[in-house]
């Protein structure tokens, strides 16, 4: 019987994608987008992901290994391509090379962030709505900000398109376009929500007044 | 006539054996209509003479069918894998540059060694074992709309253009490619090769198998006989999804 180690771990790494990176991508996203409510609003909201009950056993279990894992595994499948888009520049081989390219920005993104917030954080630094505006204080963070999480939800959303092929759920040629168009929308639906939440911390003030719209 | 003058050039990627260094030699050969660059092959073979006017080795290629089913001429032309038989020369832009494919060790000139296809085909084991000692008798009957899909799975000539397209495929990699995988849905599919399907999935669980495809999709939109090797390898995701489970928790795993 041929070693099938290589075949799980790889199974794994398209599973930790989706079951909890990509699930706990959404939800923080989520808890960000209350800072376009109000400075009171994502304070309260951060305050109660930071009172969850267990919380290093979740921060532990559902973020930082498997993160981990599936930084380090990835990179390994990165540096085993040969990507060659110049001669065969086709949709989906494209999106080989971009899952690629998006996963080592995320990777350089995730890991500067979590160094500015959640090891801050673990030296006495207070995550709330102010650290946000400090972080974001100028255009260079700013774009750094917008580039890193754009990058993550492509990454996420394409990964989320590969999921559905590696584990033999999209087959036929027509399921698999379909699948491209639902993650599309994904990346789109998703970017409004991580962008905007970025510029609530920029902006607060047309936030503000953008809350009282009757549209938003 | 005009067209006694006209000349077909080409640019042809060289390598005198396994071991030495690549070069470029320019030929000129006099033009004809309906060339193929095989006929043009055969011009620069019976008058071996480059585009400077001086004598050189005879470019060595591969060929065998002459009508793209045997998958033996399979090199760059113009950058692209494909059959030299049925690229024809009036639709190919001009000078016409032949390589022989990047993935497969060459052996001289375009000539390359497509040993490491037919190596994974043994591996994934891509036959039905038939022999016994007796007469088994006729086996189970396909239904006809399976032999339908299943036939198109046939036509796959190990040609090496699907393993040359892949990005994922390459000396960094010992990813065994699309072709060996899509003959495992062909041969689970049939009645009698499926008693054979947990061994056949299981190779392919094994180092550089299945999950080393990373969806760059490139096989199908190259692939000359136009197999949908993508479909097979989603489909074996699934059969492999079952069957790693089946060997994990299942009780029949030996």
């Amino acid at each position: 019987m041929a070693d099938t180690r290589d075949f799980a771990l790889r199974r794994l790494h398209s599973l930790l994608g989706v079951i909890p990176i990509g699930l706990y991508l959404i939800q923080h996203l989520t808890v960000n987008h209350f800072a376009t409510r109000g400075r009171e609003s994502f304070d309260a909201a951060a305050h109660f992901m930071e009172t969850l009950p267990y919380r290093y056993f979740l921060e532990i279990f559902v973020i930082f290994l498997p993160i981990i894992f599936h930084a380090v595994f990835g990179l390994y499948i990165t540096f085993q391509a040969r990507n060659n888009v110049s001669r065969y520049g086709y949709f989906r081989n494209w999106m080989f090379l971009l899952q690629r390219v998006t996963g080592i920005i995320t990777l350089i993104f995730i890991s500067w962030h979590v160094w500015e917030t959640r090891v801050q954080a673990a030296f006495g630094a207070k995550v709330n709505f102010t650290m946000m505006e400090e972080i974001l204080d100028n255009p260079f963070m700013i774009g750094f900000y917008v580039v890193g999480v754009l990058s993550t939800i492509f990454h996420f959303s394409n990964g989320l398109w590969s999921f559905l092929v590696t584990w033999g759920i999209v087959q036929s040629p027509r399921s698999q376009r379909i699948a491209t168009f639902v993650t599309i929308g994904i990346f789109f639906a998703v970017s409004i929500v991580g962008m905007r939440a970025i510029f609530a911390f920029v902006n607060p003030e047309w936030f503000a007044f953008a809350t009282n719209l009757p549209i938003l | 006539m005009a067209e006694e003058n006209k000349v077909i050039q080409f640019i042809i990627k060289r390598q005198d054996d396994p071991d030495s260094a690549a070069y470029d030699e320019k030929f000129e050969i006099p033009y004809r209509p309906n060339m193929n660059v095989i006929s043009a092959l055969m011009e620069i073979r019976r008058n071996p003479v480059n585009s400077k006017g001086e004598a050189t080795t005879p470019v060595a290629w591969e060929m065998n069918c002459l009508e793209e089913v045997c998958g033996a001429c399979s090199m760059l032309i113009n950058g692209k894998p494909r059959q030299s038989c049925t690229a024809l020369v009036d639709q190919l832009e001009q000078p016409i540059r032949l390589e022989p494919m990047a993935t497969f060790p060459v052996v001289r000139d375009l000539q390359v060694d497509r040993s490491r296809m037919f190596d994974a085909l043994k591996k994934v084991k891509a036959w039905i074992p038939i022999d016994g000692t007796y007469d088994l008798g006729p086996g189970p009957r396909m239904p006809e709309s399976k032999r339908q899909w299943a036939y198109e799975l046939s036509k796959c000539m190990t040609c090496g253009v699907c393993l040359e397209a892949c990005p994922n495929v390459n000396d960094n990699s010992d990813f065994i490619g699309p072709a060996a995988l899509s003959q495992v849905r062909l041969f689970n599919a049939h009645p009698t090769g499926e008693m054979n399907k947990a061994e056949r999935l299981t190779s392919l669980m094994g180092d550089g198998g299945l999950a080393s495809c990373g969806n760059s999709q490139n096989c199908v939109q190259s692939c000359p006989k136009g197999i949908p090797l993508t479909t097979s390898i989603a489909a074996l995701n699934r059969d492999t999804s079952l069957q790693s489970f089946r060997n994990f928790f299942g009780s029949d795993a030996q």
